[in-house]
This record gives C-alpha cells, structure tokens and sequence, in this order.
C-alpha cells in the first residue's frame, strides 16, 4: 500500500475499520467529530454496526453491550466526553471484556476549549472510572503512528480482555499528513468462549462486574492486577532518538514529544549532547529503561501539555538521582520547537541541584512568556 | 384401571434450578417466571441475551437459563442496543425497574424507544426504590410516605408521577407498548399475553416493544402480601391506567 495524504480523524477512523472493528457508538464532539462522521459512512457500507447514541453516557454502554459478544467494538470521544464515558469503562473494566476508546484530548477542565491539550493524563492513565482497574494507555505522536497503534490496542484489548485508550490531542485528529493504512483484516468467524451470542448447546455465559461478596471481588481485583504485571513485563514500548551519548534526556509524549524530537535536532547542531525518550506505552510506563537512562545522563526535561502529570511518574522513578526539570504548556496551547530549544539550552547550561517540585522553577518561566517577556 | 400423571406445572426451561432472592409476596418471581414461559413457549431461550439492571433485579441473570449481561444503573437499554446492533437475529431484552429505566435511565429508554430498537423491555413499576430500602421513585404516588418522601410526596416539591407508557408510545420508533398489572390471576394472565406479543413484536422486527408491569413491594410499602396487592388494584391502576398504548397494526391479528 502506498502513502495517502490523510486527515487524522478519517486514518483513525480508517484503522480502525481495517483492524476488523464490528461496531461503533459515539456521539459528537469536537475535536474529535470526524471520526463519528467517518463511521457513519463507511460502517454502513461494509454492513457493520454505527449508532449516533444520545450522549457519551449511552455511547459507551452501546460498547459495553457489543463487546460482551467479543466482537470488536470502539468509541472515540474527547476530554469532556471521556469524563461522561469513565461510567461504562469502569464496568468494562470489571467485567473483563476487550473495548477501544480513542481520546483526542482538548484543553479543560470543564468545558475548556477544542484546542490541542494533554490534561487528561492522570484520568486516561491512573484510571479514571471508580475501582481498582488498569487501563492500557498508548500514545502516538503522528498519525502514521495512530494507524498503526489503533490496530495494536485491538490486539492488546483482546489479549488482555482489557479496555485500551487511545489519547492523542487535537493537533492530531485535525492535521493532514502522508501515512500508509494496512490491508483490511478477515473478521473472525467463531466467537470467544465468555461471549453473549445465545447459549445454543452450552451452559449460560453471564457477564457481569458484580462481586457482591467482597471475598469474591477481592479475587477479582487480583486477577486484574496480575493480569496488569504480565502486561508491564510484556507490553512496553517507546521510541528513542539521539541517546546513545546524551548527557540531557527529554522526555514527552505525542505531540509534545514529537515537537521536542525537532528541538534535540537543533540543540544537536550546536553541540548539545541531548536525547529523546518517547513513552509510546503510558500505561505500562517504560520505567525500566528510564531506570536504565538515569545511570547516563545528567539531567533529565520533562516536556507536556499539561501541569505536569507524567512528571509525577517520572519523578517517581528517578527518585532524585538526576536533576528533573519541566516544561508544560496548557490550556491547549502546543510548545513551539523555538520553546523547547530554548529550555534544552537553558538545562544543558544549569548544573544546579534539582528541585523537589520542578514546576516551582517552570511556573515564574511560564509566566513570563504569557506576559510576552520572553 | 392404569393410574397416568400429567405434568401440568413446573419450571420453565428458560429457568435455572435456583431459589431467588427476592421477598415474599414481591412479583419480580411472577415477571420472571412469565418471561421463561415466553421464551420457552417461542422456542427462544439459546438465541436470547437478557439484560439485567441495577436494583431488586440485579441477580435476574442468576434465574434465567440464558446468555445475560449485567448493566449499570439506567443503561440497559444502551447495552441492549450495542448488543442487538452487533447480533440481530438474536432476541435482546432488558428488565428493568421504575427508578432504572424512568430516573437515571430515562435518556437511554427515551432514545432507544425514540430509535426504534429491535429490542423488548420489561419494566417493573412498583412505585418505590426497593434495593435501597424503599426511597421515592419518579412513579411514587403523590402522597405516598416513602423514607425520603416521609411526610408523602408532596407534589409541590417533589413532582408528579410518571407514566411512561403513555410517554414511550408516543415515539414513532415504537412497536408495542402496553400497561399490564401483576395483582392477581387475571391480570397475570394478560400481563403474560402482553409478554408474548413483545417479543413477537421483536421476532417480526416491529421495532421497540415494552410491557410496563405494576408490581408490588410488600417490604418497603410496609404492607403484608395480600395488602399490597390491593394497594396495586385500588391506588395504582387509577394513576397508571392498564391498557395498550401503542400496537402495530401488524400485531392485531396475531392470536397468542
């Protein structure tokens, strides 16, 4: 196949049809409508399941529903809509069956805006929905990556009998750019054995997220968190540019992590020994490698569009042995590559000790470049 | 003289071999019992997914012998949607009682009736919340002392009932919506001919069918069995009329 010039949305959207989804159930919002709009043309035509449902809320019970029949099903929403859908994942999330849901993040909280924003880390990646679950969180950063990590979530999902979050931010839902969709995958004819189809000459299949004895629950919340281990051992993945000298590792995800991966190419060009940690995986968090990098390099620049919600995990892991820094952007403004150069410039130059919270040292930095002082 | 026997009662099929948890003198054992019958008589019990709710009803799928999903509170009606989208020659139904499907549920059984869903609904109405101990429901009488309407509810604070029947049929998605009662044999027997005709309207693909049941809550309306079944004829049949509120045509000749 060869490259197309693609709209985000509609490659997601495109994916995710080639993936061999079954069903999709969504309801309007911008930054992420296209992708609802593409469904609603090309589901049809192929003789598959679309329902424009009545709100977020009934959105994602059509996809509980549908993914107790183990076929492939998904929704795709954005940050305000995420938060009504937190309901059905939690029960998806307790009653073990596979489900993708596709976040283009925008700036929040509440309403907020329909601009590009990374603020819904800690809801998409520590689990946002109620009880003791894990969701599987991949973060692509073009939407070349996108295609290809919507047909990997399908596989994780099933694998997993797990829900799987796509988060990508409004840049990539709206941008065009050259990607190459795969070929259409065969949809499986025989169903898995926990699947709703009837119980034509077998026992009753009952799909539930109650465990009314706590003993029972108890069980349950185990077996999830065991199944989390193997994934953690199992399912990590990131992308590295230029580390293999780096004394300063950045680190960011999607398109905070793509526009820095332009920024270490200009602080390269001027001798800067600077490096790219791109978590493709936030959820399991590549921290084994990132382990492994705080034995090399002297400094460490968190980069996202938010307040600094996958520092906190990074801080976690580093446990002070290298000086973290940040830099965030909000409210669904995206970081320049000038911006982020400037700040590997400013790390590679302080050899101070590292502050306990490095958004300390970030708030008066941003302040000045609200105020336009910079 | 060769004695014979004659097997004239026992469990349907669609049943599993287990006691429910219900009170005595509740009529979700009678709802249940009318829908395996259905299902048993049509021959349907191995392509049905049931749908069950949150509320008295919650275990429901511990009772049918029948592929089952359990839903959050309100949302069946959106999970039988996602369900009879991906599989329509199946039969989806969802049971549901008055605080699931016309409190928090409301927008998930407006739309789907509003949709015309090939699915059948039945809906318990026994005017109160029952799994958490007797609170108001949207179908609450007015007047009627509850544990948070304790004084009665007071229309001018709390509102007026709910008829949802009325309300759903006017939907053009509907195929069969109709009010029956549970208070004595032959209501019983109508409420079960109800049943049938709903899950005919869903084997002919009529569209949306609901079968609104006016049930009884002995616990929580304080009342002994027989009590409470009159409080259904002589209270609740005024404010939720029985009848047919909506029949597709189609449906009219059908002798069931």
């Amino acid at each position: 196949m060869a490259k197309e010039f693609l709209k985000g949305n509609h490659a997601f959207a495109e994916a995710a049809i080639r993936a061999g989804v079954e069903a999709f159930y969504g309801y309007p919002i911008t930054p992420s409508t296209e992708f609802l709009e593409y469904m609603s043309k090309r589901l049809p035509a192929l003789g598959r399941a679309f329902v424009q449902a009545e709100s977020e809320v009934a959105a994602i019970n059509m996809v509980y529903g549908a993914a107790c029949t183990g076929k492939r099903v998904m929704t795709a929403s954005s940050s305000p809509g995420v938060s009504l859908m937190m309901e059905g994942i939690s029960y998806i999330a307790g009653t073990e069956v596979p489900a993708v849901v596709v976040n283009v993040m925008r700036g929040g909280p509440g309403l907020g805006n329909i601009a590009p924003s990374q603020g819904d880390y800690y809801q998409m990646v520590k689990g946002g929905g109620h009880g003791d679950y894990f969701p599987i969180v991949l973060a692509p950063a073009s939407v070349q990556e996108a295609i290809d990590y919507i047909g990997l979530a399908f596989d994780l999902a099933d694998k997993y009998r797990s829900i799987v979050h796509v988060i990508v931010d409004g840049n990539m839902g709206q941008m065009m750019e050259p990607a190459e969709l795969p070929p259409m995958r065969e949809i499986p004819e025989t169903a898995p054995d926990w699947a709703v189809r009837g119980a034509k000459g077998r026992e009753p299949n009952i799909l539930t997220s109650i465990y009314i004895d706590p003993a029972d629950e108890e069980v349950t919340n185990l077996r999830l968190l065991k199944r989390w281990k193997e994934i953690e051992k199992n399912e990590v993945l990131y992308k590295e540019y230029d580390l293999d000298d780096a004394e300063i590792l950045v680190i960011g995800f999607g398109t905070a992590g793509r526009v820095a991966s332009s920024a270490i190419r200009e602080a390269r060009e001027i001798g800067i020994k600077v490096g790219l940690l791109r978590p493709i995986t936030l959820a399991p968090f590549p921290s084994e490698r990132l382990l492994e990098l705080t034995d090399q390099v002297k400094r460490i620049l968190v980069v996202e569009m938010n307040s600094g919600m996958m520092l906190d995990d990074v801080m976690k892991i580093v446990k002070g042995k290298v000086p973290v820094e940040f830099y965030g952007r909000m409210g669904g403004m995206t970081p320049l590559p000038d911006e982020l150069f400037d700040e590997i410039q400013r790390v590679s130059q302080n050899t101070g000790p590292g502050a306990e919270d490095p958004r300390e040292d970030w708030i008066p930095r941003l302040e000045k470049i609200i105020a336009g002082e910079k | 003289m060769v004695a014979t026997t004659e097997v004239i009662y026992q469990r349907p099929d669609s049943f599993t071999d287990v006691h429910t948890h219900y009170c005595p003198g509740c009529t979700h054992g009678i709802a249940h019992r009318l829908i395996a019958e259905v299902l048993d008589e049509m021959g349907l019990r191995e392509q049905t997914i049931g749908v069950a709710p949150v509320g008295c009803s919650v275990f429901a799928y511990r009772y049918f012998k029948m592929d089952f999903v359990e839903a959050a509170h309100g949302r069946a009606p959106a999970m039988a949607t996602g369900i009879k989208r991906v599989l329509p020659k199946n039969t989806v139904f969802t049971y549901q009682g008055d605080g699931d499907l016309a409190s928090i549920g409301m927008a998930e059984i407006m739309h789907a009736a509003g949709r015309g869903e090939n699915i059948t609904v039945i809906f318990i109405n026994n005017a109160i919340y029952g799994m958490t101990g007797g609170q108001m429901a949207p179908t609450t009488l007015p007047g009627m002392k509850t544990t948070s309407s304790p004084f009665g509810r007071d229309v001018e604070m709390a509102g007026y009932p709910i008829r949802m029947a009325e309300i759903l049929a006017t939907l053009d998605g509907t195929g069969y919506v109709v009010r029956r009662s549970l208070h004595n044999a032959p209501n019983i027997r109508k409420a079960k001919k109800a049943i049938r005709l709903a899950f005919e309207t869903q084997q002919r693909g009529l569209g949306f069918s609901m079968v609104e049941l006016l049930s009884s809550c002995p616990t929580n309306w304080k009342l002994d069995a027989q009590a409470a079944l009159d409080f259904v004829a002589d209270q609740m049949i005024p404010v939720f009329p029985l009848g047919d509120y909506k029949v597709n045509p189609a449906l009219e000749s059908l002798k069931v």
